[in-house]
């Protein structure tokens, strides 16, 4: 090292260069991701001629199928593959279950009206007006698909608003009382009020949708209904439970504490029979409960616990200086939490809580297990059938699919946002 | 930093002090747990003063200003800030915190938003300053602080340097009478101190009342009118720059001076 000379000055800057030929385009990324080494290479060989044979044993069966037949021992005659037959005669049924047929435009339109509801709280390029109508589809969805008099929901609806009004006048005096009282409100107002003044004033304007029974609900129409109003309900829900298990008031703490550690330590199917046998013996004789409304409460209670979770972890990963700049500016703790507190908190949970949309709207199988007729539901009866006995794959391979497009949407979905909500390197 | 803030002549036409008082603290006192963090304070901080805390690490300056706008709560004694006392009482607290700005060591900022957006949200929300507004008075600050151009960025996009002086601006934006900085240069690279540095000075420069934990010995020399030491959660020793650095009393503000100055 002595004799080297360390001194060193550039008398000339280098100008820029192309990376070299082999180093870029479909050459190179066959020869990294591929054929690099000869472990990689035989490995590659092998998954290859995997799916060539997986592919050469299943493309026939999918294609060398018919469409037109009336019963599996026809379909069998006719081609060797798949008997796709199944779905060509019984789609209907495995969209809407026994919803009467004339009426169903009803489900029809409140999916479409569904997905304009959806749309300005998924994209922010929709106007934000918008919002009201969501706010109000939960009545007319259910108004649409369940029939009767308007004023049923739109009662149930005014719940949230007594309960707000409750909270707001008992706030000034006392936090912790206006907490209790808030919700409390809305369970009186449902038990006691809501009906009656339904009843009232549907005399006056009746407002009224020919009824349709819930043993007539069925299919996707279902999965989607169960799935759709716990995916909605659940994150607010969970949301609030998160905020009241780091709360300083210890009962409202306690009590959120309590809900989530009991309801995480419970079998979904526990509380699905809960719903479907117990309930009624614990309501009063005479009230009639609706099933599938009984069963969504459940699931979202269910998904809520879980919901809690996750978004507890993303406002654990949230840093204290957060939380000190909102109040040091003097943004109380509900602005605080809206402005500033869940954006971030969200946005970190978004894989998470995805996965948990994810899990509840699969999990709206469980419900065939008490009785209702979802898509696995329909799917033992229609084989039931002499026409159809003995179908397994067509049908659950159709099933499958269907849920596959919802869940991978919603999988994309979430990859949409995130790098939506990227904002730079922290 | 034993070197000198900045290079260029401070302008004291308007740093006056005036015998209103600011924040009064008498007989503080704050535990955590059972540690007692501040013990006996005393102070009084007049409309206009510039006053520099420092002291070793853990002697609770941070403790001492975060009481001040009620991040931590004393448990004995009596604040009381523009004329208002700090007690529990919610409305008391958001009344102080939103005429009190403080900026943080980690700044703070909200990585979410655009810096347009992080200093309209406070007078927008608290405030209820209408939009257009509240914007035109968050570019009046980012252009004070030299960053108009920056104001779509989001705060992951700029130098730290850079965030902190729209942590300043955007605590500006409230219109505070008094502003809280803790610590605001030790997380910076040194070229990026000055430039915070010179933002600060300029708030001097206009009136502002600051009371500022810094280790900057030449931003205190300075800028500041007064400066406290603290060491174990008590003021050792508080007194005009020139006496305090030149001829120190206290046998623990010597020792702090001479580690910290570097002879
Ligand atoms: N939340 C807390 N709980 C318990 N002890 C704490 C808490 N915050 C600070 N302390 C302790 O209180 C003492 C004073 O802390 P403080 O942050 O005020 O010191 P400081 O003077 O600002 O120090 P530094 O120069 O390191 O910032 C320290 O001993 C610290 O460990
Ligand atoms: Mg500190």
């Amino acid at each position: 090292m002595s004799e080297m000379d360390m001194s060193y000055v550039r008398t000339e800057m280098l100008p820029e260069q192309e990376p070299p030929r082999s180093q870029t385009g479909a050459a190179k990324w066959l020869r990294e991701n591929l054929f690099s080494g000869w472990i990689n290479t035989i490995l590659t060989i092998l998954s290859l001629a995997f799916i060539a044979l997986v592919l050469h044993e299943f493309l026939p069966w999918i294609f060398d199928s018919t469409w037109n037949a009336n019963s599996l021992s026809e379909c069998r005659e006719i081609a060797p593959g798949a008997c796709w037959a199944v779905i060509k005669e019984r789609w209907p049924q495995l969209l809407y279950g026994f919803y009467p047929e004339e009426l169903r435009w009803r489900v029809n339109l409140s999916f479409v009206l569904m997905l304009v509801a959806i749309a300005p709280v998924l994209f922010t390029g929709v106007p934000r007006k918008l919002l009201w109508f969501t706010a109000a589809f939960p009545v007319l969805g259910y108004w649409l698909l369940w029939g009767g008099s308007l004023w049923g929901p739109l009662m149930a609806l005014a719940g949230f608003g007594v309960g707000a009004g409750v909270y707001a006048a008992i706030r000034p005096v006392n936090n912790l009382a206006a907490l209790i009282a808030g919700p409390l409100a809305v369970v009186i107002w449902w038990l006691a009020a809501a009906g009656p003044v339904a009843g009232l004033l549907a005399g006056g304007v009746p407002l009224m949708l020919e009824p349709v029974p819930s043993s007539k609900f069925g299919g996707f129409s279902l999965s989607i209904i169960i799935g759709v109003t716990g995916i909605a309900f659940s994150l607010p829900l969970g949301i609030l439970l998160a905020l009241g298990r780091q709360s300083n008031l210890f009962i409202v703490k306690a009590i959120c504490v309590g809900f989530i550690e009991f309801i995480r330590g419970v079998p979904l199917i526990t509380l699905l029979f809960v719903a479907s046998v117990l309930l009624n013996y614990f309501l009063p004789p005479g009230t009639s409960f609706d099933i599938i409304l009984r069963v969504v409460i459940m699931v979202t209670l269910f998904a809520s616990a879980y919901m809690a979770e996750v978004v507890r972890g993303g406002l654990a990963a949230l840093p204290r200086g957060q939380y000190e700049a909102a109040d040091a500016l003097g943004l109380d703790y509900w602005k605080a939490q809206r402005l500033i507190i869940m954006p971030q908190a969200l946005k970190i949970s978004i894989p998470n809580i995805v996965s948990t949309f994810i899990g509840l709207f699969k999990d709206t199988t469980l419900v065939s297990i008490i009785g209702l007729l979802d898509p696995l539901g329909l799917s033992t009866a229609i084989r039931a059938d002499t026409n159809w006995n003995g179908i397994v794959w067509e049908l659950y391979g159709f099933i499958a699919l269907m849920f596959f497009i919802f869940c991978y949407s919603m999988s994309r979905y979430s990859q949409y946002l995130e790098r939506k909500l990227q904002t730079g390197h922290r | 930093m034993t070197d000198l803030a900045t290079d260029r002549e401070i302008d004291r036409s308007q740093m006056q002090v005036s015998d209103k008082v600011a924040i009064q603290i008498t007989d503080m006192n704050k535990w955590y747990g059972a540690f007692h963090v501040l013990r006996d304070i005393n102070l009084t901080v007049y409309e206009g003063e510039r006053i520099v805390i420092c002291g070793p690490s853990g002697s609770g300056k941070s403790t001492l200003i975060r009481c001040i706008n009620r991040l931590e709560e004393h448990q004995k004694g009596q604040i009381i800030v523009d004329g208002t006392e700090l007690s529990s009482d919610l409305k008391n607290i958001d009344k102080i915190r939103s005429e009190v700005g403080m900026c943080f060591q980690h700044f703070n900022l909200f990585p979410h938003l655009t810096i347009l957006e992080n200093c309209t949200l406070a007078p927008i929300w608290v405030r209820k300053t209408p939009k257009k507004e509240a914007e035109e008075i968050a570019m009046h600050f980012l252009e004070k602080v030299k960053i108009p151009d920056q104001a779509n960025k989001y705060p992951g996009q700029l130098s730290g340097g850079q965030q902190q002086r729209v942590a300043i601006a955007r605590s500006l934006c409230m219109k505070p009478r008094i502003m809280l900085f803790d610590e605001p240069t030790s997380a910076l690279d040194p070229e990026m101190i000055k430039e915070v540095l010179d933002t600060m000075i300029e708030l001097a420069e206009e009136g502002m009342t600051m009371l500022c934990v810094t280790h900057e010995m030449g931003f205190a020399r300075q800028v500041a009118n007064r400066v406290i030491f603290m060491d174990a959660g008590q003021i050792v020793e508080q007194n005009e720059p020139e006496p305090f650095f030149n001829n120190p009393q206290s046998d623990r503000t010597k020792l702090f001076l001479s580690q910290i100055l570097g002879h």
